[in-house]
């Protein structure tokens, strides 16, 4: 071993560049393994949108499907239901839906729907993950006198109103959120695609 | 010779196993199939949920597998999906196997995996689908050539046509060799008679097309090579992709080895 | 107080890092037969990579097992890159280790003080052999199922009785199935981390004696005045670099099978085994994978004796472990087959093809040709081994130069 001959510009060189081309090559050798991770055709089938019909749900029913595992709401609210929720806006934590996280723009307006009638939630509360319980009766003995029909959660008493709206004082700090969705006809709604519009 | 040792031990590790290759000892047909061709794929898939997905499944496979083929979602739905689902479902069959069994002898098998099942699996099913004979001994009236006994029906008869054997008598010598072969069973057994011992054979020589189809032979073969195309198609989705895929990564190693062997060769200029 | 310092403090890195790389000194004529072995440590590695990362999609159960197969192949991104690496990944690991013990046949590598070494090397085949044979079952296909039967099934050819409940106790039921696969991929995950143990004593074995070399000179017999080899050059980084091209023209050749020949003709990916496992309804034609065949064409070579097949699995057994017995058996005042004589190059030249014509063998249907045509290079393969003593004593050999040459 001697240094005599050895071009040490050139070897320093070649060397940095070996080991940055080796890195790049182990960047891309990465990918495979990382992107294996990602949600497989498999669960993108399962959570693929869901389709359901609407037509025979009753005023004041509630209809429940499951998109992408998790539970999802339609409720046709009633016309007393529509004035009442206009009354609460003092006592919702966020009324106007200014978190713009929680539903699409398209449904950031007094209803928090496409059509007033309908309200499309995705049943996981804000909180921790429960599923609130559907209480449409007026005023009942445990929700106090004010109760104007909506979601209560039994595991830490969060309270929501019939467009999912989170109410005051209540452990969960968000609205319910509201999944993408469209109407393909008028009694027909798919949960999870929107066709782009927001 | 340290070199010859090596490329001899490499290139004997990699002898590919020629012995294993065809099967039932009829010659295969080159399908001469194209995977580029995105048309064939999506007329043999539609074949194949036509005629054969009454019986068949191709269970690990997805409809919305056209999608890579050129079609839209709403394609796959209107043209082949002949059941309320999603375009990410998996192309599965309601038959029972036990009906299958009772039906056709055995269950039906899956075909994701037809083409890759055998040595030269997607000759053989263009070959197959081509082989379906007259033969009244038999539970559905048809038998094949290149697999004997078949439990299946002809599901391709009005395309195709039907097709009568050709027989031929191979005569076998005592050592099970073919001797001599005759086209009736007249000759060969008047040649038995002056050659003492052996035996004779029946065999189908050839398929002759007695009642022509609603295709013409050369169409129908097209039928046989899209459904080829299709099964090979399903049976790895990605061969394409990942063939592209190689070549930038044999690129990018061979620009890798270079620049690692000239360092190698600058560091080692110290050692004498 | 530097970093490195507060780190020797307390764990010996530099020491380590010294002793093994930067000053152990490797002798400066290896050829192209050294890279092997860092090559196989490497294919080890990425073995275990790709096979944990498979694991994590894989279902060990024979109802979902073929299922969850083609559920990584279509269905997973990139998960058909993840098991064809896999796949060929294991074909390419004996390739490497055959390539490995073939270079310590030539030049004596497993001759004193070496031959513990060796042994320690037998000893990571038969564990390699193993966990093989136990990922072949997992794809769950045909030849998958059918190969475990009929290997698990040698092991009732055990006499005094023990057999039969032997192999009863290895599957776990009366055939292979569900408790058989539960239990091998069990296993399979386990022995690769036993393998790098193993690799890691073998390592430790290496660098106490040092390196052998084509030449089959002891290095270490010829120190300067610092203490040096004179024949030795640093591990680091003259073979590091080395290995660092090896490697990049090993992927060439591996990635080149992985994307454009996975199944190389249904060697390295059998047919059959695209057919979920039918407990019945056998192949046409079994076969194990291409790295058995050898020691399979052994078992086949020798005929039922008093109606067992035993001494069939004998001799394929023994064909394994004879390796063990190689320090031993070599007489000749040489190392190296640089300075062996004509007939240690015949031998191992039969030697080579026997190994070579018995792996064909293996793969072929059984007529009486090839049962005879094993019965030789069966019996050729053992004379390689067993004749030795006689035939290294009586080669004429050539006189070993003082240093390496280039």
């Amino acid at each position: 071993m001697s240094e005599e001959g050895v071009d040490l510009k050139r070897r320093n060189f070649l060397t940095a560049s070996t080991a940055v081309i080796g890195a790049v090559g182990a960047g891309f050798a990465a990918v495979p393994f990382v992107n294996s991770w990602n949600p497989s055709e498999r669960a993108k089938a399962l959570g693929a949108p869901e389709e359901a019909d609407i037509g025979l749900l009753a005023p004041g029913g509630l209809l429940r499907l499951k998109w992408r595992g998790k539970v999802c709401w339609v409720v046709n609210r009633t016309e007393q239901s529509l004035a009442d929720m206009q009354t609460l806006t003092d006592k919702l934590a966020d009324p106007n839906s200014d978190v713009t996280s929680q539903q699409p723009d398209y449904c950031k307006n007094d209803t928090r729907s496409i059509k007033p009638q309908y309200s499309v939630l995705v049943g996981i509360c804000t909180h921790l993950g429960c599923s609130p319980t559907y209480r449409p009766e007026i005023a009942p003995a445990d929700l106090g006198p004010d109760w104007r029909g909506g979601f209560f959660c039994p595991c830490h008493g969060s309270k929501f109103d019939l467009a999912g709206r989170v109410y005051k004082g209540v452990p969960a700090p968000t609205n319910l959120v509201v999944p993408p969705h469209q109407y393909l006809s008028d009694d027909v709604i798919l949960i999870g695609e929107d066709g782009g519009e927001a | 010779m340290n070199k010859w040792w090596a490329i001899i031990a490499l290139a004997v590790a990699l002898v590919p196993v020629a012995g294993l290759a065809a099967g039932g000892g009829v010659k295969l047909e080159n399908a001469k199939i194209d995977l580029k061709n995105h048309e064939a794929i999506q007329r043999g898939g539609k074949y194949f949920v036509n005629y054969c997905m009454g019986c068949h499944s191709a269970q690990y496979v997805r409809y919305k597998q056209f999608t890579q083929v050129g079609l839209t979602e709403d394609d796959v739905r209107d043209n082949l999906m002949f059941r309320a689902g999603k375009v990410g479902d998996l192309m599965t069959i309601s038959m029972p196997p036990e009906d299958g069994s009772r039906w056709f002898g055995a269950p039906p098998p899956d075909l994701t995996l037809a083409a890759r099942v055998r040595y030269d699996g997607v000759d053989w099913i263009y070959t197959y689908l081509k082989s379906f004979y007259t033969d009244p001994s038999r539970p559905m009236g048809v038998n094949n050539t290149v697999f004997p006994n078949v439990g299946m029906p002809h599901v391709l008869w009005e395309l195709q046509g039907i097709q009568d054997p050709v027989y031929r008598y191979d005569v076998h010598d005592e050592d099970g060799d073919v001797a001599e072969s005759f086209d009736s069973e007249a000759k060969a057994e008047a040649y038995l008679k002056q050659h003492e011992g052996g035996r004779i054979e029946r065999v189908v020589d050839h398929l002759k097309l007695v009642t022509p189809g609603r295709l013409k032979p050369a169409e129908y073969d097209q039928v046989a090579r899209d459904l080829a195309t299709y099964l090979a198609y399903i049976s790895e989705p990605i061969k394409l992709e990942r063939q592209r895929m190689g070549f930038w990564v044999i690129l990018f190693l061979i620009f890798f080895s270079y620049v690692a062997y000239q360092m190698k060769k600058e560091w080692w200029k110290a050692i004498h | 107080m530097s970093f490195m310092s507060w780190i020797d403090a307390r764990y010996p890195a530099t020491k380590v890092w010294n002793e093994h790389l930067a000053k152990y000194y490797a002798p400066k004529n290896f050829n192209f037969w050294y890279f092997f072995g860092s090559l196989a440590m490497f294919i080890l590695v990425l073995q275990i990579v790709t096979g944990l990362w498979l694991a994590t999609f894989y279902k060990p159960s024979a109802e979902e097992a073929f299922a969850s197969v083609e559920f990584i192949m279509r269905d997973v991104e990139y998960g058909w890159l993840l098991r064809y690496l896999h796949s060929t990944g294991s074909s390419a690991f004996f390739i490497l280790v055959y390539l490995h013990m073939f270079r310590g046949l030539m030049y004596g590598s497993f001759r004193e003080p070496r031959e513990l070494l060796w042994i320690i090397g037998v000893v990571i085949y038969v564990v390699m052999m193993a966990t093989a044979f136990m990922g072949y079952l997992l794809p769950w296909g045909q030849m998958s199922y059918w190969g475990a039967q009929v290997i698990v099934n040698l092991f009732a050819a055990v006499p005094f009785g023990l057999g039969e409940p032997l192999s009863l106790w290895i599957r776990g039921d009366y055939v292979v199935s569900d408790a058989t696969l539960n239990r091998f991929f069990a296993l399979h995950f386990l022995l690769p981390f036993v393998l790098v143990g193993l690799v890691f004593v073998h390592i430790v074995a290496l660098h106490k004696v040092g390196s052998n070399n084509p030449d089959g000179i002891e290095i270490k017999n010829d120190k300067d005045e610092n203490g040096i080899p004179k024949d030795g050059i640093p591990f680091h980084p003259y073979y590091s670099v080395k290995d660092t091209f090896g490697i990049g023209v090993f992927l060439i050749f591996f990635l080149g099978v992985v994307f454009f020949w996975p199944d190389v003709g249904g060697l390295f990916l059998e047919p059959p085994n695209f057919e979920p496992a039918n407990p019945l309804k056998t192949p046409e034609h079994i076969a194990p994978v291409w790295y058995f065949t050898p020691f399979y064409a052994m078992l086949r070579a020798v005929p039922n004796i008093m109606n067992s097949q035993f001494p069939g699995v004998v001799v394929m057994f023994a064909g394994i472990l004879i390796f063990f017995l190689l320090p031993w058996l070599d007489r000749s005042p040489v190392k190296s087959i640089r300075y062996k004589g004509n007939l240690f190059k015949w031998a191992l030249g039969i030697f080579v093809v026997s190994f070579i014509v018995l792996s064909w063998l293996g793969l072929q249907a059984n007529t009486p040709m090839n049962t005879l045509m094993s019965q030789i290079f069966t019996t050729l393969y053992f004379a390689f081994f067993l004749l030795m003593p006689i035939y290294s004593k009586l080669d004429k050999t050539k006189p070993v130069p003082e240093r390496v040459t280039k």
